[in-house]
């Protein structure tokens, strides 16, 4: 069994990824594996809160949607899904890939082919928005006036 | 007087077809897709989020798209939708300090940690009509720069400020959860938590318009932009199957800290308070007007005049949603035959009264 911190970790980046990926990645395993649904993907709300002045008392600034899905692996975990959307086949993906990620025969794989190139390829996404704003940043100088 | 109630069911089925029909203009110009709309009206898209309280792009653009571009007709279109929903729970509290920032400028302080980032916006443009838009072609792609090692940008006001001159934001004792306009009415006095809620999700045009009036002088606030902030932040929410919270993905946000002189009270010194604006996506201006308007609303607790508009919580509270608001005006449209017959019926009788009057009077004055 995966530590949690593991665990959210994996679940962040597999919110983030396209679902043709996340199905390409299920697909390819060989066995296949099979799974039962636990809870049978929806979609639905999660209101967003904030906090007054950012660190301050709590407010609701609105709603999000958000899909999600509980399986369980033949044999294995108990997966859930959940992520910002209505896409509830990538919930449905999402919660496979966690309970084949904490334990059993893909673990270890998924988490080298899948995940970590996916955790890359969403920090260089990040780092290029970063680089586009940095050159975006202001270079004061002082006007010296006279003599 | 026998008043027609029923009927015009023909007539309502071929003015939708007629909508349907000049929603899509021209045929012979290519349809729009909702994600054109999504990638390239984007900033249309975010107010409808904003004020929706929806936030879904997809949605919000689908939403633009068969209200023809109006965009309060597609707020109510988003709203009315979430209502079909299930609520999953709440999000964690986001963490604007963590925010992977795409603009980031404050007026008060110059040097700042992490630099005055001017990120993508129509500030220091000309406002001059762009013919080369008229034309097709992909635009140069925007100039790259290294980022600074430190991704985190924490927030200007709670870096800089080392005297506690500027009042310090802190959560409520037990951080409790918040009241939910969308579950429970207005009440009075509204907690700010109820303030900032219906702010957020109040209409620009008047959230903006009352801001303004603080800067004119109808419950001046002495405002600075302490700090806007843009980009995106992570949401995390507990799923009752986990029992910790997950980061479900992100969302774009806009943020502005106002700052606000204060000339001090009996329980506090002189110093500066703040006034807080939020919007999904990218909405500057909405930010800064509801913060601007989150000020106004705390002069009663900060023991200041409260005799502007501004100031007034009921009246900006009961006002400030679009939705409510355009049903209420056009109401007005529906018809109300039987309503204007008894007013007509009233008004005769009253001119009958006053004529009648009016020839005593005569009559008097003639004897």
């Amino acid at each position: 069994m995966e530590s949690i911190d593991a665990r959210k970790s994996w679940l962040a980046v597999l919110a983030r990824a396209e679902r043709a990926t996340l199905e390409a990645a299920v697909i390819g395993l060989s066995p296949r594996p099979s799974w039962r649904v636990v809870k049978p993907a929806e979609s639905g709300l999660a209101m967003v809160r904030g906090r007054a002045g950012g660190t301050g008392q709590q407010f609701n600034i609105g709603e999000m949607s958000v899909a999600r899905c509980v399986v369980q692996v033949e044999g294995g975990a108990v997966g859930v899904g959940y992520v910002a959307g209505r896409d509830k086949r990538k919930a449905e993906l999402v919660a496979v890939l966690d309970a084949l990620l904490q334990d059993g025969p893909f673990a270890e794989r998924l988490r080298r082919d899948l995940v970590a190139p996916l955790a890359q390829g969403q920090e260089a996404a990040r780092q290029r928005v970063l680089s586009k704003a940095a050159a975006t940043k202001v270079d004061f100088f002082t006007m010296v006036r006279g003599s | 007087m026998y008043v027609a109630v029923k009927g015009g069911e023909r007539a309502i089925a071929n003015a939708h077809a007629w909508l349907a029909e000049s929603r899509r203009g021209d045929p012979a110009i290519p349809e729009l897709s909702v994600a054109q709309i999504r990638e390239q009206q984007k900033l249309a898209v975010d107010r409808v989020m904003t004020e929706g309280s929806l936030y879904d792009p997809d949605l919000a653009a689908l939403a633009l798209k068969q209200a023809c571009g109006d965009q309060v007709e597609a707020i109510f279109l988003l709203r009315a939708y979430r209502t079909t929903l299930p609520r999953f729970g709440a999000t964690l509290p986001i963490d604007t300090s963590a925010m992977t920032v795409r603009r980031r400028v404050s007026a008060v302080f110059k040097d700042i940690p992490g630099g005055q980032i001017l990120g993508s916006t129509f500030d220091y443009t000309h406002r001059l009509l762009d013919f080369a838009l008229m034309a097709e072609g992909e635009p140069a792609p925007a100039p790259v720069a290294a980022p600074a090692e430190e991704a985190r940008v924490p927030g200007v006001i709670d870096v800089l400020n080392r005297e506690n001159i500027i009042e310090v934001e802190r959560p409520a004792s037990g951080d409790p959860a918040p009241p939910d306009l969308t579950r429970e009415p207005l009440r009075f006095p509204a907690p700010r938590a109820m303030r900032l809620q219906n702010l957020a999700r109040g209409d620009e045009g008047f959230v903006l318009a009352m801001g303004y009036a603080t800067q004119r002088g109808y419950g001046r606030t002495h405002p600075f932009a302490g700090e806007i902030r843009h980009g995106t932040v992570a949401v995390e929410m507990v799923p009752p199957e986990l029992g910790f919270a997950v980061d479900i993905g992100d969302i774009e946000l806009t943020e502005c800290q106002m700052v606000n002189q204060f000339a001090g009270s009996k329980s506090e010194p002189p110093q500066f308070t703040r006034g807080y604006g939020v919007s999904f996506g990218h909405g500057e201006r909405k930010a800064m007007g509801m913060a601007l308007v989150d000020r106004a609303l705390r002069a009663e607790e900060l023991g200041e005049a409260t005799d502007a508009p501004p100031n007034d919580i009921e009246f900006v509270l009961y006002h400030s949603d679009n939705v409510e608001a355009q049903g209420f005006v056009q109401h007005l449209k529906l018809p109300h035959y039987v309503d204007f017959q008894s007013e007509l019926n009233v008004v005769r009788a009253m001119r009958r009264d006053a004529e009648a009057a009016r020839q005593a009077a005569l009559k008097e004055a003639a004897e």
